[in-house]
């Protein structure tokens, strides 16, 4: 299998406090590859790395390297907007914007500078049936987006992001604001986006990780402890610790 | 305050909030009931769209005033609005934190500047500038429209970044996550997530450009005479009310309350409108 991301020897600083070290981390092209460990080990902070998105907090310092299909995304002159369209994120919360159900997948669109009506309603349309929202939503797209139950305003977010067509998609616990039967379409959507996009997910619930993904990364205290295939993982983990953390143990 | 025990405090703190409530209501009550009597007896329509203006031959006709005060009222919205919404969108999303701490306690200060002292700079300042510049008598509806413009910059900027700022961080986020620039997420999510604060920040402005009176006064020439261009000279509803009570008795004083109940209604108005608009987005989230 390709690898789609290869993340290597990052260190990562807040300030005088090291959150992650020098961790490596491969991320294989149409898959899912998780990354597990208690709160605080840094995993939402590696998978930040992935499109940037810590640039924006004050502070950070980061070295070393990540690939995106073999080139470094932290190299000089890289266009981080460009960037983040290919390396699409899904965050904790669901976070769509104040707008319609419409607006909101149209806009990755309006962004790019699309404005043919015709592309933008096929694409919007594409994507809602994507993310199994279309035969909930197509007579209401144009309601406002944060009237929808919590689970739809997720899939909503997904949707919006297929629009833009991206290569990879972060999830950032997507399920954790989640009841038990919406996590379940989510991750039963993961593993329909699997066959066309690379995923990275970040999730503090074992079984989740268990269910969808190929790989996973168990990290600790800004340390990548043990990489390997999920079931591996959970059946033979070589390090101890990451025993001591999926038989319950600790964290 | 030992003397007093718990119920006492609280009942001589109610008892100044009150007094503080009754002496604006008194304040409405008085000058309604001055002015009032006096708009029924000539005659609404005869006082709020006659243009005669004459306190010694009994025509009291305020409509220059009316037109007056809404140009140079929308004059100085055209000023301020623009500028402070900018000014606000920039300090909030284009400036660290930091430099935000030290600029916005400044912008405030503006509010405490003397409005005679504004009138001053413009009196010696701008209106030789407009004469020189574009004619007229200088004193006149752009003197006064610049002049308010920048009295209400301190007003719409402060209350549209405390708008700007309560806009969750999320939704910048999802945004940028999608590709979309800085500035695109300024202009395309941000700013119209907190349009009603912004909103209310113009209408919070406008009352108070229509109800400032020193300034204008000195800055916009007194001349009651319907404006053509906007080098005219003009007297707003405000500055009549202030140059004439001194000397007025009688009727031209009811007229001059009546005056008052007028400008009273529209800050009402003024003001449950940005009310409204601020209750809009509370429901919405």
């Amino acid at each position: 299998m390709n690898n789609k991301i290869e993340i290597k020897k990052l260190n990562l600083h807040y300030g005088k406090f090291q959150a992650l070290k020098a961790v490596d981390l491969p991320v294989g092209e149409n898959s899912i590859t998780a990354l597990i460990g208690p709160s605080g080990c840094g995993k939402s902070t590696l998978l930040r790395c992935i499109n940037r998105m810590n640039d924006l907090i004050a502070g950070v310092r980061i070295d070393g390297r990540v690939l995106l299909d073999g080139r470094n995304i932290y190299r000089h002159g890289l266009n981080v907007p460009e960037l983040r369209k290919r390396v699409g994120m899904v965050f904790q919360r669901p976070n769509p914007f104040p707008l319609s159900v419409y607006d909101n997948v149209a806009y990755g669109l309006k962004v790019a500078g699309i404005s043919d009506k015709d592309r933008i309603s096929q694409t919007v349309e594409g994507s809602l049936k994507g993310a199994w929202l279309w035969d909930n939503l197509k007579d209401r797209l144009d309601k406002p987006a944060l009237d929808l139950p919590l689970d739809q305003q997720q899939r909503l977010c997904i949707a919006r992001l297929l629009a833009v067509e991206p290569e990879v998609i972060l999830m950032d616990e997507p399920c954790s604001a989640l009841d038990p039967i919406a996590t379940m379409k989510v991750e039963e959507l993961m593993l329909e986006l699997r066959k066309k996009y690379t995923i990275a997910i970040v999730t503090h619930n074992m079984q989740q990780a268990a269910r969808v993904s190929e790989y996973s990364g168990y990290m600790l205290l800004g340390d990548m402890v043990e990489f390997d295939l999920t079931a591996n993982i959970f059946t033979n983990p070589k390090d101890s610790r990451t025993q001591d953390y999926i038989t319950g143990r600790y964290g | 305050m030992k003397f007093l025990g718990e119920k006492g405090v609280r009942r001589v703190l109610a008892g100044i909030a009150f007094s503080a409530i009754s002496a604006l209501l008194l304040i409405a009550l008085f000058i309604i009931k001055e002015g009032l009597p006096f708009i029924i007896s000539y005659g609404p329509i005869k006082f709020l769209l006659s243009s005669d203006w004459q306190p010694q031959a009994g025509k009291f006709g305020i409509w220059p005033m009316i037109v007056a005060s809404v140009w140079v009222t929308l004059g100085a919205m055209l000023v301020g609005a623009p500028l402070g919404v900018a000014c606000a969108v920039f300090l909030t999303e284009f400036v660290p934190r930091r430099v935000m701490g030290v600029i916005k306690p400044t912008i405030e200060l503006l509010a405490g500047i003397p409005s005679v002292v504004y009138g001053f700079m413009g009196v010696m300042v701008l209106a030789p500038l407009i004469r020189s510049q574009l004619g007229g008598p200088g004193l006149s509806v752009l003197a006064g429209a610049v002049i308010l413009g920048v009295m209400i910059l301190p007003t719409i900027i402060s209350i549209s970044i405390d708008s700007i700022q309560s806009v969750p961080n999320s939704y910048r986020e999802g945004s940028l996550a999608l590709g979309a620039t800085h500035w695109q997420t300024t202009y395309m999510v941000t700013v119209p997530a907190a349009k009603s604060g912004i909103i209310a920040a113009i209408i919070l402005g406008m009352g108070r450009a229509i109800g400032e009176t020193m300034a204008v006064i000195m800055v916009a020439g007194n001349a009651v005479k319907i404006p053509i261009s906007a080098l005219d000279s003009v007297r707003t509803l405000t500055a009549n009310i202030a140059l004439e009570m001194g000397y007025a008795t009688g009727q031209h004083r009811q007229a001059l309350f009546a005056t008052g109940v007028v400008l009273l209604v529209i800050i009402m108005i003024l003001n449950s409108l940005a009310g409204m608009s601020i209750r809009k987005k509370a429901g919405k989230r």
